[in-house]
């Protein structure tokens, strides 16, 4: 069992990753990728979302007839969202003014249809779970290294404003590059296109060598 | 019978769309009594520090979120917070919306009795990262340029941009934006100049 549990997270955070291997969900990481802590506060809203859906999915699977499952799905999720929405905006309002406009976009995330089609209406409550937090903190992990790069070259910072989302305690992880505003090209749409192609072709290059690699050796010898 | 059989029936879709339909408006009509007092509470609360901002420490002395008129603004109501000083009318607060590059921009903004703008902050706005949201005071200094203008100084036709001949900065390859807000603080002095009597009573 915990086998198979490894597979899952190993399958959430790279092999299977939302953005680099998917290629879902390609709206809120093109949109929302302009700093690193835009990306990490889109990516872990999206991951609790992503977990209780999962959860709750794979609970009525047994209960929901297969021809109407799609729109069960649509308005689970649209409700989740919006609970999600409304309870960060009335108790967590420092964070919501920063993630506000993201939590509604959540909705028009495929990843998470995709997920409660190909894994929570298959399996059980627990491998959901692990399947939703898996796959949410890969969409993370995603989100924030696009954001950094773009950041990074398009304003000369890294994670601008994290205590906002944080709190004054991460204060320590904004950076700002002295001398260096960056070129806007990366903060504006093309930006994200750029970043997430070179990212994609060096995943690819790496994949390609491991593949490969072990070949080579059994050759050497 | 089992569930399996159940399920397969033509009578059990529509009837489990409609539970699945009806329990979600119940979790939406639950969160929504749940949490409408406190999204309110921290509404005001917000509200409460933009107005802080934009009037200047010590200016009126009164509740600005209970002195509320409604008024006939250029774009339908319009809220106006009326800023007292021992009991006299010294000022309103008021929020202007003008059509930015991407969406309307809504702006707060505070006049004195003279009407003279005593500060400006944009609340609101989907401007280019990067371009247009130097209009945000976290980002530019530029929305101060406002503080201490009106309708008389600068004068009329130079209420624009640099680039329409006016007095206001735009910033490099963002001209729209500038301009709308130039737009909005104008059209909020005219309402205030028309509607002087009303407010200050």
């Amino acid at each position: 069992m915990s086998d198979s549990m490894g597979k899952i997270v190993k399958d959430g955070l790279w092999e299977n990753n939302v953005v680099f291997s998917q290629l879902l969900a390609m709206c809120p990481t093109m949109a929302v990728t302009t700093s690193g802590t835009n990306g990490l506060g889109m990516g872990l809203a999206t991951t609790a979302v992503l977990v209780v859906s999962n959860i709750l999915v794979s609970m009525i699977r047994k209960t929901v007839s297969n021809q109407v499952r799609i729109p069960v799905f649509v308005v689970l999720i649209a409700t989740l969202v919006t609970v999600v929405d409304m309870a960060m905006n009335a108790w967590l309002h420092d964070l919501y003014k920063v993630l506000g406009l993201f939590i509604a976009l959540i909705v028009v995330n495929c990843a998470i249809l995709g997920r409660a089609e190909a894994f929570a209406f298959k399996s059980g409550v627990v491998a959901s779970a692990v399947d939703g937090l898996a796959m949410g903190l890969g969409f993370t992990l995603s989100l924030v290294v696009i954001g950094l790069i773009r950041e990074f070259f398009g304003s000369g910072t890294l994670f601008a404003q994290a205590s906002n989302l944080l709190g004054p305690s991460f204060a320590f992880l904004e950076v700002k590059v002295p001398n260096f505003d960056g070129a806007l090209l990366m903060i504006l749409p093309p930006g994200a296109f750029a970043v997430l192609g070179l990212l994609l072709a060096a995943k690819h290059v790496y994949e390609t060598r491991r593949k490969a690699a072990p070949v080579a050796v059994a050759q050497a010898a | 019978m089992s569930l399996d059989s159940i399920r397969e029936k033509l009578g059990y879709q529509p009837v489990l769309l409609g539970v699945v339909a009806l329990a979600a408006s119940a979790a939406l009509a639950f969160a929504n009594t749940a949490t409408k007092d406190h999204i309110a509470a921290a509404e005001a609360r917000d509200m409460q520090m933009s107005l802080a901002q934009v009037l200047p420490e010590g200016f009126a002395d009164n509740d600005l979120l209970a002195d509320v008129t409604e008024m006939d603004g250029p774009k339908g109501k319009l809220k106006v917070h009326i800023a007292k000083k021992d009991g006299k009318p010294v000022g309103a607060v008021f929020q202007m919306a003008e059509r930015g590059y991407a969406a309307d921009i809504v702006c707060l903004m505070a006049v004195d009795a003279k009407g003279t703008l005593l500060g400006v902050r944009v609340l609101k706005h989907s401007e280019t990262p990067g371009l247009g949201d130097k209009i945000e005071i976290t980002k530019n200094a530029w929305i101060d340029s406002f503080k201490g203008k009106s309708l008389q100084e600068p004068t009329l036709a130079r209420w624009g941009v640099k680039k329409d001949g006016g007095v206001f900065d735009q910033f490099a390859g963002a001209t729209i934006t500038p301009r709308a807000v130039v737009k909005a603080v104008k059209g909020g002095l005219d309402f205030f100049e028309s509607h002087k009597q009303q407010i200050l009573g």
